[in-house]
């Protein structure tokens, strides 16, 4: 059972060949077998339903089951309400098998800033699965859920996705409902599926996006049947290769494993071009300036008044700052120090405005680019995953392994990371392939075509062959 | 770009975030990095630009003001830290 995709396994239960309950108990087994080597889930309290088992981010509310971020400041926070998206898991009858870790309010690369543990990657328990959506992506990865969903800012489903060797989707702005989803910047959030296949994250997208009147940012109208774009034809389909995603810094087996996936594909009947993203260097900046004004913003709610931890002080302020001191780790707090800094009279222009002006430029590239040709191929991150420890200390070093993901969520354009092989040490490479507004179909036929044809989505960690 | 320890204590009062000396001096540190390394930004020309704030064109989502069954008051009242007489209870801010 271990070898199948979410698909394959809804088809068995279909024909009946397995039951429901059978799958269920299997990877509650895996889980309850695997889960302390690698630290996936935060908790592990299933909501019953009759169907396929599936993980979800512990920033997207459950209601009735404890939802924390990964944060002391929401630890015991019981939602009283189902996030769209988990409503829909559940009108689908999915199994929802627990709740996955992350770093605290998803910010960070290598979920190494969750208050509670650190997940490790199933590849090699010394390396980090990426971040924020760690949890999910090292779940997956280890198969004790064949998928799961995750959220994506500037990289938090991608970056993990690549790091662990799993699928990952950041649809279009606006596709998925973000009502129950924890807000960290929201003018780039989003909820995405993280899967073995790119069919299954294609079923996935068609079961989580639909318009939501609660989201005053979900785009109207009905959604499309995602599944049925993957029909294995992709002539004269053109790629853009942009020049400023293959530079110097990024490690050799990464930019050696994409060009062999680009030949693939051309040999499949894909043209490709050489193309320019003039702006791609300011994105870094950009992102960090507008995710933390956003999240500086968004955090202020966790004030110990209506929900969460509470430190009882004699007067108003003092109780919102040692509760805000207790409650939030070391990066939620510099965020927020940044984002506050980034708004604050006399330095709004300079900074905030600035960046949005600057995310335009951005924004613009993509724009021009997709004229000339239908999706952009670029490495997920310029390196593999890197070693626990290695770049906690320094914020800056850690910010830049989003630099390849950060613009597809500053332009709110969809992108998709599938495995492209292996590094010398053994360790995932990861392809994205970014589209247009709402291409989803055509970035998901592409990922769909390649992985026709290549079996690195089918590995599975030795340590995790067992079943 | 010079960031004090003043600046950063301006800075924690204004987000309501208590911090530590040890933090204190550490993002004194951090935050003057970060955005010096954000002031690259600076080198481009955007006086006729205007500013991305929202990416998808979905403007002015409205609805009817109708009054509609919302979540239990009790399901929000049973999560608070402090309630007393259905309502939330904060420290006094009225001498």
């Amino acid at each position: 059972m271990i070898d199948k995709s979410a698909k394959e396994l809804i088809e068995e239960i279909d024909k009946k060949s397995i039951n429901a309950k059978e799958v269920i108990n299997f990877y509650k087994q895996r889980i309850d077998k695997h889960n302390s080597l690698i630290n996936a889930f935060i908790n592990t309290t299933i909501i019953d339903g009759d169907g396929v088992p599936i993980g979800i981010k512990d920033n997207i509310c459950t209601e009735g089951v404890e939802t924390t971020c990964a944060s002391k400041i929401l630890k015991g926070f019981i939602p009283p309400y189902d996030a769209t998206v988990v409503k829909l898991l559940k009108e689908a009858d999915f199994t929802i098998m627990g709740k996955t870790n992350l770093d605290e309010f998803a910010m960070g690369s290598s979920t190494e800033n969750s208050s509670f543990f650190i997940t490790k990657n199933p590849w090699n328990l010394d390396y980090v699965p990426g971040g924020s959506s760690g949890g999910s992506a090292a779940a997956v990865a280890a198969r004790l859920v064949p998928w799961a969903l995750g959220s994506d800012t500037g990289g938090s489903i991608r970056q993990p996705a690549a790091f662990c060797g799993v699928t990952g989707l950041k649809p279009t702005y606006g596709l998925v409902s973000r009502f129950g989803l924890v807000a960290f910047g929201s003018s780039l959030d989003q909820i995405g599926p993280i899967t073995i296949t790119a069919y299954d994250a294609a079923l996935l997208l068609e079961i989580i996006a639909s318009y939501d009147k609660n989201d005053s940012t979900s785009i109207p109208g009905n959604r499309r049947k995602y599944t049925q774009a993957l029909n294995g034809d992709i002539k004269g389909l053109k790629i853009g290769i942009p020049k400023e995603y293959f530079i110097e810094g990024i490690e050799k087996d990464v930019k050696e494993r994409v060009l062999e996936a680009i030949e693939l594909l051309k040999s499949l009947g894909a043209t490709v071009e050489n193309i320019s993203l003039p702006h791609t260097e300011y994105a870094v900046p950009v992102y960090y300036l507008v995710a933390t004004a956003e999240a500086s913003s968004n955090l202020s709610r966790f004030d110990g008044v209506q929900y969460g931890l509470r430190i009882e002080k004699e007067n108003l302020i003092a109780m919102y700052k040692e509760t805000r001191r207790a409650g939030f780790g070391s990066e939620v707090k510099r965020r927020i120090m940044l984002g506050t800094y980034a708004l604050s009279s006399g330095y709004y222009d300079a900074y905030y405005l600035k960046a949005q002006k600057v995310r335009s430029l951005i924004k613009q590239d993509f724009l021009e680019s997709f004229k000339k040709v239908d999706v952009i191929i670029t490495p997920t991150s310029p390196t593999v995953a890197f070693k626990i420890g290695e770049k906690v200390d320094d914020p800056l070093s850690m910010y830049l392994s989003d630099i390849f993901t950060i613009s597809v969520n500053l332009a709110g354009i969809p992108a998709i990371s599938i495995p492209c092989g292996f590094d010398k040490n053994n360790l995932p490479v990861g392809l994205q392939i970014i589209g247009p507004a709402l291409s989803e179909e055509i970035i998901l036929k592409v990922a769909d075509i390649y992985q026709r044809n290549t079996n690195w989505h089918r590995m599975i960690p030795k340590t995790f062959l067992d079943g | 770009m010079s960031i004090t320890r003043e600046t950063v204590r301006y800075v924690a009062n204004l987000a309501r975030l208590g911090i530590s000396n040890d933090e204190e001096e550490l993002f004194t540190k951090q935050l003057a990095n970060i955005l010096e390394y954000v002031q690259k930004i600076k080198q481009l020309e955007t006086t006729n630009i205007e500013p991305t704030f929202h990416t998808i064109d979905v403007y002015n989502i409205t609805r009817n003001d109708e009054v509609k069954q919302g979540i239990d008051r009790e399901k929000y009242l049973n999560i608070a830290p402090l309630v007393k007489d259905g309502q939330f209870v904060v420290p006094k801010i009225i001498e």
